[in-house]
């Protein structure tokens, strides 16, 4: 049959998931996979506030060489909230449980995930997990820092009990999400598409899913034994009873290594979107990324050990882990050729998204540099435990992941909600986030190298300049995401209507209608093309993956 | 709801059991990384105090572990042949054959409670609970540290397993499984012989040498 017939197969529309039910209930017991993600964007934004809360009171503690506002216990107990909110309870779910869930069943022309009723437990447990968290902190908090480092954990008199245990629900809820995503990419791809025309977003987030179904449950054993440790004193990773504290290192930095690449993965796989449809043009290489997605995904578990140079391991085991480290920085080097040569010739199309790409361009690159220094053993021993490391990751968790997670926040708005927020706004909160964080971040550096270590209270007063510099830095950070959320709340009322494809993708999530009706698409799709041909027009896409 | 329902996101059942086993599988996997935590850290303490380990192991007794690997394997054997009996339509033997499990699953509970209780008596205890007078080594409290945390770990799963297996018995006694439509059983028969397989691990590592 021709493929004329099945344009004009345009029965009723039908009501988009927004519209399809409504009442509390039908939010609190839904299936459907974008009701479960917004009820995460929900979840894991408020988490980001509250660690963005805790970042500005560090911060505004650190203004002054000694006390500011709060006593250095305090201080303590707000630098480990602030890592354990941000890490845990926002970056490792932030872009897989909210575009992840929304998008990649759209992607592979799916109706659903493959396990809805397990998609919306894992919002419970994840919502659980978070109670348990937050009344831990309330009830105390801890001041281990979110590393948890034995002996210390084993002892300190603060709750570290609440905190752990929150967390090991949250890992029960990470394994559920990646197990959903991983029998979804096995089982339920369209008619016609093969594993070498999977988008790359769902290649992103089927490796980050393999990581968090691997991973996760060795960080959930090495934290239920430190509750262990802390509760009953076994003695796990105690020295006095023989325990061998280094030991908890390994087996923690076993995850929180990869969690790393679990953090950043879907965010260069938001990339791999937004650059081909922002371009108009067709990846310059969509092997090299996706060979470069797995590559990251198995070099991630073989690097742990550079969180371990001054621990004590062997000079041979520290310089594998750091030759295995760089090779981290040759794949995601591919990458970064990858996108930027994909925009050569390319009619770009210069908006809010393109930004923030443009600025994950350049903080996760400079980020990188700096972590192959920091995986060369003679730098990592004079940076070890100073600023220098904090801005390092910060410059991969925040100017890598929460810049990607922006930009696919406003990438992806027309899809989600189907109206088109402030354009102008959104550059400006774009560029002010860059500037505020290259201001928080680039003192920090320069800290770093003078010698200032992470996690200090006090300071000696030649540092203060920096520190006020970093402050200041912050407290932009905080008023761009404010402007931006703004804007995005603010377009979601009163936004001009976006139209099904505003950014004229060939992607398949945009083969559908802008909001998506329920089950995604009115009729199987069928998609047996790839989708960053640009040499097809929208309505050939449309025509050919929609005929029966 | 229906006795099998087919969710909207499948094509036929073919699909959606095809996609409830890989599940189950790869949440095995899951659960085996879960356990490799464990068996890391016994190996590294085990690499530090490896004649400590070796006089500890002896202390223990075999025959607990051993009755312990049989019973399990046992098990396995009627978790096993409670598919086949459905798939041969005979719900009361696959019954039977369910409560069999379930029965060899407490039996090793039990096993293992005797076996606690002798170790309390001898302080055989985890980290600064340990103090046995012929064995005053850190290595032998390595031992019996990890001791009690890998067999309480294991022995949590027999309990949330035989749990399952009282679902499974519900399930199968009311007429929910049939010849044709019984993957619900099976993966709960995976998981329980995911938990025989950790045990035929941790026996030689606790019992053996």
């Amino acid at each position: 049959m021709s493929a004329e017939p099945a344009t004009e197969v345009v029965a009723a529309p039908l009501p988009n998931y927004l519209e399809a039910e409504s009442g509390v209930a039908s939010w609190l017991n839904t299936r459907d996979h974008k009701r479960i993600a917004l009820l995460f964007y929900v979840s894991v934004l408020s988490m980001f506030a509250l660690g963005g809360v805790f970042a500005l009171a560090l911060r505004t503690e650190l203004l002054t060489p000694e006390r500011t506002v709060m006593d250095a216990m305090t201080y303590n107990r707000m630098f480990t909230l602030h890592g354990v909110t941000m890490v845990w309870l926002f970056l490792i779910p932030s872009i897989p449980t909210v575009f992840g869930n929304f998008i990649l069943p759209m992607q592979l022309g799916a109706r659903d995930l493959a396990f809805p009723k397990l998609n919306l437990i894992s919002w419970y447990l994840y919502v659980l997990g978070a109670i348990v968290t937050i009344a831990g902190m309330f009830a105390g908090g801890t001041d281990t820092g979110w590393t948890f480092y034995t002996p210390y954990s084993d002892s300190t008199p603060t709750r570290v009990v609440p905190v752990v245990i929150g967390i090991f629900i949250l890992g029960i809820s990470s394994i559920f999400t990646g197990l959903n995503f991983i029998i979804s990419v096995h089982t339920l791809r369209a008619r016609g598409m093969k594993w070498s025309t999977m988008p790359l977003f769902t290649w992103a987030i089927y490796g980050t899913s393999i990581m968090l179904v691997l991973a996760t449950p060795v960080l959930g054993m090495a934290l239920a034994l430190v509750g262990l440790d802390h509760a009953l004193a076994l003695g796990i990773f105690d020295p006095s009873v023989g325990g061998d504290p280094v030991l908890f290192q390994h087996i923690f930095w076993f995850y929180s290594h990869p969690a790393v690449y679990i953090m950043i993965l879907p965010a260069m796989g938001v990339i791999s979107e937004m650059v081909p449809t922002l371009s108009h043009r067709r990846p310059a290489s969509y092997t090299a990324i996706v060979v470069s997605t797995i590559g990251i995904a198995v070099v991630g578990f073989l690097t742990w050990g550079h969180h371990l140079f001054t621990a004590g391991i062997s000079e041979l085991d520290a310089g594998f882990f750091g030759v295995l480290s760089m090779f981290v920085a040759v794949f995601s080097a591919i990458k970064v050729f990858t996108w930027t040569l994909t925009l050569r010739r390319g009619s770009i199309l210069i908006t809010t998204p393109i930004l923030y790409f443009f600025s994950f361009l350049f903080l996760f690159v400079f980020g990188g540099m700096t972590g192959v220094a920091l995986a060369t053993q003679s730098l990592d021993i004079h940076w070890q435990d100073t600023y220098f490391i904090v801005a390092h990751f910060h410059f991969i968790m925040v100017g890598g992941s929460v810049t990607a997670f922006l930009g696919a926040a406003h990438y992806w708005f027309p899809k989600m909600f189907g109206r088109m927020y402030n354009e102008r706004v959104g550059t400006v909160g774009a560029i002010a986030v860059f500037m505020g964080f290259c201001l928080t971040f680039i003192p920090q550096f320069l800290l770093g190298n003078l010698g200032m270590p992470r996690r200090y209270y006090s300071y000696p007063a030649h540092f203060q300049w920096l520190h006020v510099l970093s402050t200041g830095g912050a407290f932009l950070l905080g008023g761009a995401l404010l402007l931006t959320l703004t804007n995005l709340l603010f377009a979601l009322k009163w936004g001009p209507r976006a139209g099904d494809n505003p950014w004229a993708s060939r992607s398949f999530e945009w083969l559908t209608t802008s909001p998506p009706p329920k089950h995604n698409f009115a009729t199987t799709p069928r998609l047996d093309y790839d989708p960053y041909d640009y040499s097809l027009s929208e309505e050939e896409c449309r025509a050919r993956a929609l005929a029966r | 709801m229906r006795a099998h329902s087919l969710g909207e996101q499948y094509a036929d059942f073919a699909q959606q059991d095809h996609a409830l086993k890989l599940g189950m599988w790869v949440f095995l996997a899951s659960e085996l990384l879960l356990f490799a935590a464990l068996f890391a850290l016994y190996a590294a303490y085990r690499t530090m105090y490896g004649d400590d380990f070796r006089e500890a192991i002896a202390h223990n007794t075999l025959a607990y572990g051993t009755v312990n690997m049989y019973v399990l394997l046992c098990s396995s054997f009627t978790v096993a042949l409670s598919v086949w009996a459905v798939r041969q339509s005979r719900r009361v033997l696959a019954v039977v054959l369910l409560l069999s499990t379930m029965a060899l699953g407490i039996a090793f509970l039990v096993i293992k409670l005797l076996e606690y209780a002798e170790h309390f008596r001898e302080r055989a205890l985890p980290g600064p609970y340990f103090h046995m007078a012929e064995l005053p080594t850190f290595g032998a409290n390595r031992f019996f540290t990890m001791y009690w945390v890998m067999t309480g770990v294991h022995a949590f799963h027999v309990t949330g397993g035989v749990c399952l297996l009282g679902w499974l018995v519900h399930r199968t006694w009311s007429g929910h499984y049939t010849a044709a439509h019984h993957t619900g059983l099976e993966l709960g028969t995976m998981y329980w012989h995911l938990i025989d397989i950790i045990w035929i691990f941790l026996w030689p590592i606790l019992y053996l040498a």
